[in-house]
């Protein structure tokens, strides 16, 4: 039986607690009374997985099982979810492959000879060949790629279709591949309450022209967190869209949830509580700091984006979205929501080395925004764990660098856009229309492996709800120029930080730790 | 006997300076090149003698130093120049003085500022095709008539220059000065009267994209040129220092870009597209219509060329040096436009435009040129002022000058 997540309040006993910044961790100690927030301890994983696989495909929910909706001459279009999920990625066999072979053994079986296998990478980069392969499997690779094997292109109108509109106007046009077939078989691995369920299809899928519809400043400032479906208005948004897909075309969705197990063995010790740590972890701890630290940049680079979780699945579920979706949010819930009494003026976040969008590359200033004041900020039910004009103290070095290839746009965005404003609104109103139909970030999106040109106003929208909320950010290890290009403050410790933040919530704040990843929600009451 | 800065022929200082200078880590000591190794002295000689009729006097109360001159006393002026040289000479040629003489429509003391360029009529030439034309920065008889070989003053052995307390000039080369226009504005009419020329240099089409490279003296005149002169344009300045963005954007530049962030900036603004070659810098496949090299270097130039559209234009307004890879030129069908000091009459079409002087006396007195030369240096201080000039982008100037009548 794992042990829930719990809520730790600080005293003279504790030990110093340990903080990811970036390709690198420090252990810090925190003012007493501060309340840290662990996440359950990782849920076991299933034994046998492909049985699990099987049951769910023989038994969904609201649906026939898939062998009885499989029948020789139909076109099946599976698609799968691309490598922002999961984080880091897990260590192969890839729990996508299995679902996926088992779904073709049957599609197999029941005589389908047109099906089609689609990475819903949205707007995000083309996966390369040797990522589909990682995600798929070697002998799905072999027998798919590259003619049936292929990435979702937003920018290839000729293979897009407007499916309909939703009752609120929204635009739904999406992968025409899929939207033709007689059946689109969806395989999602739910890292975070935010993924799967209608936002699958809706979103990976999609066009720009569809996906302006909830990916806007307006909705995301009301997406509250955008890890509670419940709650969120990009949520509401995707289960309209997806009542119109499910007028035109019959998605099954496999969904996967995992334990937290993220980290590898060599690493363990960042997978405990520190006070639990052992001879051994505290041993690992200093050796790998210490080599971390004499690596040269890009040595450490390769090292962490070469790290494989071994990721155990708690879960493997099926049927029609909006009903499997609920039960996939229970065993996340199960995994990461940790009860939280009353929010803090301070809140502390340690930001990794890793996001969705710089698997296999780099963690550009935009990057870690979204990271920090999206993805972590939003990691709570009903309130964020730090009030309203609370400060936010992230630690990230946030390097200014880019990656030429997969970010082109980042990099206009943050040398020419923040220059001029950084106001989510401004930015929208004024640039975004420019990035997203810029002939060059087309070419890049479609040709290269580069993210759409809109992508990092995407980013940007994703914290302008803690933008709002929050009165001062401050990232501790900061590179001054990149955190005050982005509007925010950086300092030299965290001690540094309180004292600027004393301006904003006094000297003696109130003061909660996130203690993640691995990956913890707080459901703040 | 006049105090005069006199340049002289030397082959193996010209020669070390080149060498030292030609180097990324030498560029940087051009200042210290220029003010130790150029074979410049300071010295008193002989006022120079008038050579003729229509010939004054002149005490110089402001002379600038030029990219031009910096590039000579650096080594990185091109030996094709030499010809259109005698020396020695005393270097200067954007003047503001007082005449001392009294010449045709120009009375003696009167405050004048000078076309440099030596053509037929200083000389004494029959006027060739171009100065009968009125295009007199063209001349074909600058090594010929009653003066030593010499393009402008300034690298004339017989004429003097305006680094010394007196030169000649001849009375085609004098334009007055309103009473109203102080002199640290007078002393930029040159410069200014240059850059009308280059703009003037090309057909500028309403709503056209132009770039200009490099954000010293010329590029800013450039720029202020451009805006007075020609239909609205999206004029983007590439700088490289804080005080030339600002300076630019004071001027009316639709934006302005560090040099590393040029070429993605104007990617986006003229939606190009940008590619890396394997060796070199990036460049675009679309771009900017028309390009004004500012710079006189061969990055500039080579800027220029990778930022033009196919067919586009580039009007090289400084002083070139070192070498560039003109593919570019050739696969893209660019158009590449000189533009050497001025003209009286437009050198495109017909239609009849102020002389560029005239147009720069008056640009000249409205223009917000305050604070764009500094408090000017002796003559005696020379290597200062050379060290200052070369840094001048660097240690937030424009324009330099020497007062030579200050001890």
């Amino acid at each position: 039986m794992s042990r829930p997540g719990f809520v730790l309040e600080v005293d003279e006993r504790t030990p110093p607690l340990l903080m990811h910044q970036g390709e690198g961790f420090r252990l810090e100690r925190l003012p007493l009374g501060s309340k840290v927030i662990y996440p359950p301890d990782s849920l076991p994983g299933l034994r046998n997985v492909d049985t699990a696989i099987a049951r769910a495909l023989l038994n969904p929910i609201g649906i026939e099982p898939l062998p009885e909706l499989l029948r020789p001459g139909m076109r099946l279009t599976v698609v799968f979810d691309d490598i922002s999920l999961p984080l880091p990625p897990m260590q192969t066999p890839d729990v996508r492959q299995r679902v996926i072979e088992h779904v073709l053994e049957m599609a197999a079986a029941k005589g389908v000879d047109d099906v089609e296998l689609i990475a819903g990478n949205s707007l995000h980069r083309r996966m390369t060949p040797a990522e589909l392969k990682r995600v798929v499997g070697d002998r799905v690779f072999r027998s798919f790629f590259p003619d049936h094997l292929r990435n979702h292109d937003a920018e290839d109108h000729s293979n897009l279709v407007e499916v309909g509109t939703t009752a609120q106007g929204e635009v739904v046009e999406l992968n025409r591949r899929a939207m033709e077939s007689d059946l689109v078989v969806y395989v999602n691995i739910t890292l975070t309450a935010m993924s799967g369920g209608p936002k699958s299809v809706s979103v990976g899928l999609a066009s720009y022209r569809s996906l302006r519809h909830h990916h806007n400043v307006h909705t995301l400032r009301h997406s509250r967190s955008f890890n509670d479906p419940a709650n969120s208005a990009m949520h509401h948004s995707y289960e309209r869209m997806k009542d119109v897909i499910g007028d035109h075309v019959t998605v099954f969705q496999i969904e996967a949830t995992l334990n937290n197990d993220t980290f590898p063995s060599s690493m363990g010790f960042l997978n405990k509580r520190e006070w639990e740590w052992n001879l051994a972890d505290q041993g690992r701890y200093l050796g790998v700091k210490r080599v971390n630290e004499l690596l040269p940049a890009k040595s450490r680079r390769r090292l962490w984006q070469s790290t494989a979780a071994p990721y155990g699945v708690t879960a493997v579920n099926a049927g029609v979205p909006s009903e499997v979706h609920p039960q996939t949010i229970a065993n996340v819930h199960r995994q990461q929501l940790t009860e939280v009494r009353g929010q803090s003026d301070v809140a502390i976040f340690g930001l990794p080395y890793i996001c969705p969008y710089n698997v296999n590359s780099i963690m550009n200033p935009i990057l870690v925004m979204s990271l920090g004041l999206g993805y972590f900020f939003n990691l709570y039910k009903n309130r964020p764990i730090v009030r309203e004009g609370g400060t936010a103290i992230f630690y990230h070095p946030v390097p200014g660098e880019f990656h030429p290839v997969h970010h082109p746009s980042y990099i206009d965005f943050f040398d020419e856009v923040l220059t001029e404003s950084i106001d989510p609104v401004v930015l929208e109103t004024k640039f975004e229309e420019q990035f997203a139909t810029d002939p060059w970030y087309i070419q890049l999106y479609r040709k290269s492996y580069a993210y759409h040109g809109v992508h990092p106003f995407y980013m940007w929208y994703w914290g302008a709800h803690a933008l709002e909320h929050l009165g001062e950010v401050i990232f501790v290890g900061g590179n001054r120029r990149t955190t005050a290009r982005m509007g925010f403050k950086a300092a030299s410790t965290l001690a540094d930080a309180l004292e600027i933040a004393s301006h904003t919530v006094g000297s003696s704040p109130s003061i909660s730790y996130l203690h993640a990843p691995p990956l913890v929600m707080a459901d703040v009451r | 006997m006049i105090l005069a800065l006199e340049y002289q022929r030397s082959p193996a200082r010209y020669m070390v300076a080149r060498g030292v200078t030609s180097t990324t880590l030498g560029s940087r000591l051009a200042g210290m090149v220029a003010g130790n190794v150029a074979p410049l002295r300071l010295m008193t000689r002989p006022a120079p003698d008038l050579p003729g009729p229509g010939w004054t006097r002149l005490a110089p109360r402001l002379s600038g130093v030029c990219g031009s001159d910096l590039g000579l006393l650096a080594g990185q002026s091109s030996p094709y120049l030499s010809p259109m040289t005698s020396m020695p000479f005393v270097p200067g040629h954007e003047i503001v003085g007082e005449t001392l003489d009294d010449v045709p429509g120009v009375p003696r003391g009167s405050r004048v500022v000078l076309d440099p360029v030596l053509s037929c009529s200083p000389r004494g030439t029959k006027q060739c095709r171009w100065c009968a034309s009125g295009q007199q920065s063209r001349c074909d008889h600058v090594t010929t008539g009653g003066l030593s070989a010499g393009l402008q003053t300034g690298f004339c052995a017989d004429t003097g220059g305006g680094w010394s307390r007196q030169l000649v000039a001849h009375e085609s080369q004098l334009h007055l000065v309103p009473d109203d226009l102080p002199d640290e504005r007078a002393v930029l009419v040159e410069p200014l009267a240059c850059a009308v020329h280059s703009v003037r240099r090309v057909e500028i089409p309403s709503g056209a994209s132009v770039a200009v490279i490099g954000a010293g003296t010329v590029g800013l005149l450039t720029l202020l040129a451009l805006r007075e002169l020609t239909p609205a344009v999206r004029i983007h300045v590439v700088a490289k220092h804080r005080h030339q963005r600002e300076r630019a954007l004071a001027l009316g530049a639709t934006a302005v870009h560090a040099p590393g962030r040029a070429t993605r900036a104007l990617r986006r603004s003229t939606t190009a597209r940008m590619h890396v070659p394997e060796l070199g810098s990036e460049f675009l496949l679309g771009g900017v219509d028309i390009a004004f090299e500012c710079t006189g270097g061969s990055s500039g130039l080579d800027s220029a060329l990778r930022l033009v559209r196919a067919g586009g234009t580039i009007v090289m307004s400084g002083m070139p040096s070192g070498h560039v890879d003109l593919t570019p030129l050739w696969y893209r069908e660019l158009e590449l436009v000189g533009a050497y000091a001025t003209s009286s009459n437009s050198s495109r079409g017909p239609d009849s435009v102020r002389p560029d002087f005239a147009e720069a006396i008056e640009l000249a007195g409205t223009a917000p040129l305050d604070g764009w030369v500094e408090p000017a240096y002796p003559l005696a201080r020379w290597r200062e002022a050379l060290g200052h000039a070369t840094e001048a982008g660097r240690l937030g100037s424009i324009k330099i000058a020497f007062d030579p009548r200050r001890d």
